[in-house]
């Protein structure tokens, strides 16, 4: 991880780091963090955890998205740190944090429209909405046949993407499963990818099952494995959500010190994934998934 | 609040759920009158029938044992934008007259009292689902004349359901007014919570109290 991060993060880049919930890689994240990347462009649909640390840890100074929170749980302080009134320094009243916001649906087609090679993507949206009036990028379009008035929202092209997936091969050949997201559309619309995997698994394994592969060997210039690698979120079929940890997070990120010691503990602290494992108190014990196993196919002709 | 949430799914109703709240009602409604209801979370899980009761919208419960998992492109195309949704159910931090829904700020956008999290997927429901249902405790803060920042256009919104009563949107005075009160409690508890002059809807009634068994099933799932 701290070789790919090395060679493919840098200081002022768009980074996509994707997960719906599910397969976020804050092994990737955390090591962001460790080498002090400044000046990121971060884009998720829904920055959580992953995107409170980093901007707890000065790594961001712009956020695309569309629902930044603690899923289930309640806000990301650090992030509101960095955007509310009352936090605002009033000599220079510097906002620390940019912020670009869309709807899922915009966000998602932002993605599309990079993915296939477009400049915009449309969609029936934002009318009667105070969105458009905040964010001069969703703009209006005619459509040429009906006359329709249009959203229009631009293609999103991250300088990188990073995923995290239950496995790929050593040619980067990835299969996810569960919640996919918008895996895919982040990792076609970049200029680079990286993986992160549960498994690296023989090239075989893919071929035996080639429509689960999300994401084609050709387009991945580096393939990580990193277990345990999206806690505390899940992969399925490994490990569960750790949602004790993201109750907990409320307590941590509403006091900035506190954010600050866990930064030091749990990041910089460790010198790697396996380093901040050892640290989650019974991961395996809590954590690791039961199984319920699919039916096979045949693909045979 | 939940089973009057319940209530207002139809069998068969495909709905698009929005995690918490309305999460809950669902469920409820599918163990109990609406067996057929087809449950779709944003984050791409078709025709769930999760084991517990999920804290995230993306919780792995929702694909054990779900018909189909989508990417969000799909979801938000084929299924939301093509019009398949007959029932949004969405929450809210501030509901206006008119039924706009503010999920964004408290406050100036530049300047904010308050960051909320923004749209998700609200605004893309709000556009497109057929019946928009809001779940919200009712209060004055919560309750505006004009709401601070407009996420969700209230447009679609058919009704809001709160702790204590039933609010239909009227579309010929583009706004929200009473239409059910909860047992106990009178128009002047309602009335002093809402930050407009709130008219009555002229079949105004009392909304009866759930039966035992659908509070049995509500106790089961949060026991799950």
């Amino acid at each position: 991880m701290h070789d790919a991060v090395a060679a493919h993060v840098h200081d002022g880049d768009v980074v996509a780091l994707e997960g719906f919930t599910h397969l976020i890689s804050f092994a990737a994240a955390h090591e962001i963090i460790r080498q002090k990347r400044r000046n990121l462009t971060l884009c998720r649909l829904t920055p959580d955890l992953v995107a409170d640390q980093m901007i707890a840890a000065g790594c961001v100074s712009k956020l695309v998205f569309s629902w930044a929170g603690n899923p289930g749980v309640g806000s990301l302080h650090a992030f509101r740190r960095a955007v509310e009134s009352s936090h605002q320094a009033p000599v220079t009243s510097h906002r620390s944090l940019e912020l670009e916001e869309y709807s899922h649906f915009g966000m998602v087609g932002r993605f599309a429209a990079g993915a296939a090679g477009l400049p915009f993507w449309p969609l029936r949206n934002y009318a009667d909405t105070d969105l458009p009036g905040v964010n001069s990028s969703i703009r209006t379009v005619t459509c040429p046949f009906t006359g329709d008035q249009l959203a229009a929202v631009p293609a999103l092209t991250p300088d990188i993407t990073i995923v995290h997936a239950q496995r790929a091969d050593k040619h980067g050949n990835t299969q996810m499963w569960g919640v996919l997201g918008v895996q895919k559309e982040a990792a076609f619309a970049a200029e680079r990818v990286v993986v992160v995997v549960e498994e690296v698994v023989d090239e075989s394994v893919v071929r035996s099952d080639p429509n689960r592969t999300v994401i084609p060997g050709f387009i991945v210039d580096a393939v990580v494995h990193e277990p345990w690698g999206a806690h505390p979120s899940n992969a399925q079929g490994y490990y569960d959500r750790d949602n004790a940890f993201y109750s907990e997070w409320e307590a941590i990120s509403r006091d900035a010190e506190a954010l600050k010691r866990y930064l030091d503990e749990f990041v910089y602290g460790v010198a790697d994934r396996s380093a901040y494992l050892k640290k989650v108190p019974a991961l395996r014990e809590r954590l690791t998934a039961k199984p319920a196993m699919s039916g096979e196919v045949n693909y045979g002709f | 609040m939940i089973a009057a949430a319940a209530n207002e799914l139809r069998d068969g109703d495909v709905v698009f759920v929005g995690i918490g709240l309305p999460s809950l009602a669902c469920n409820l409604a599918r163990a109990t009158h609406a067996p057929n209801v087809v449950l779709i979370y944003e984050s791409g899980t078709i025709d769930t029938r999760p084991s517990r009761i999920p804290l995230s919208i993306g919780d792995p419960a929702l694909v054990t044992g779900a018909a189909m998992v989508a990417p969000m492109t799909d979801v938000f195309q084929m299924i939301l934008q093509r019009g398949h949704i007959d029932v949004g159910f969405l929450g809210a931090a501030q509901i206006d007259r008119a039924g706009n829904i503010n999920t964004t700020v408290i406050g100036p956008y530049d300047n904010p009292k308050v960051r909320l999290p923004g749209s998700g997927g609200a605004a893309d429901i709000g556009a497109h689902a057929k019946r928009v249902l809001v779940v919200m405790t009712l209060d004055k803060r919560a309750f505006r004349e004009r709401v601070d920042f407009v996420t969700t256009p209230g447009k679609r919104v058919r009704r809001v359901i709160t702790d204590k009563c039933i609010l239909d949107r009227d579309d010929e005075q583009d706004e929200l007014v009473l239409s059910g009160l909860f047992p106990g409690v009178s128009t002047a508890d309602v009335e002093a919570q809402v930050g407009w002059r709130l008219k009555h809807a002229t079949g105004l009634r009392e909304v009866p109290p759930p039966p035992a068994e659908m509070l049995r099933a509500l106790r089961a799932l949060r026991t799950a």
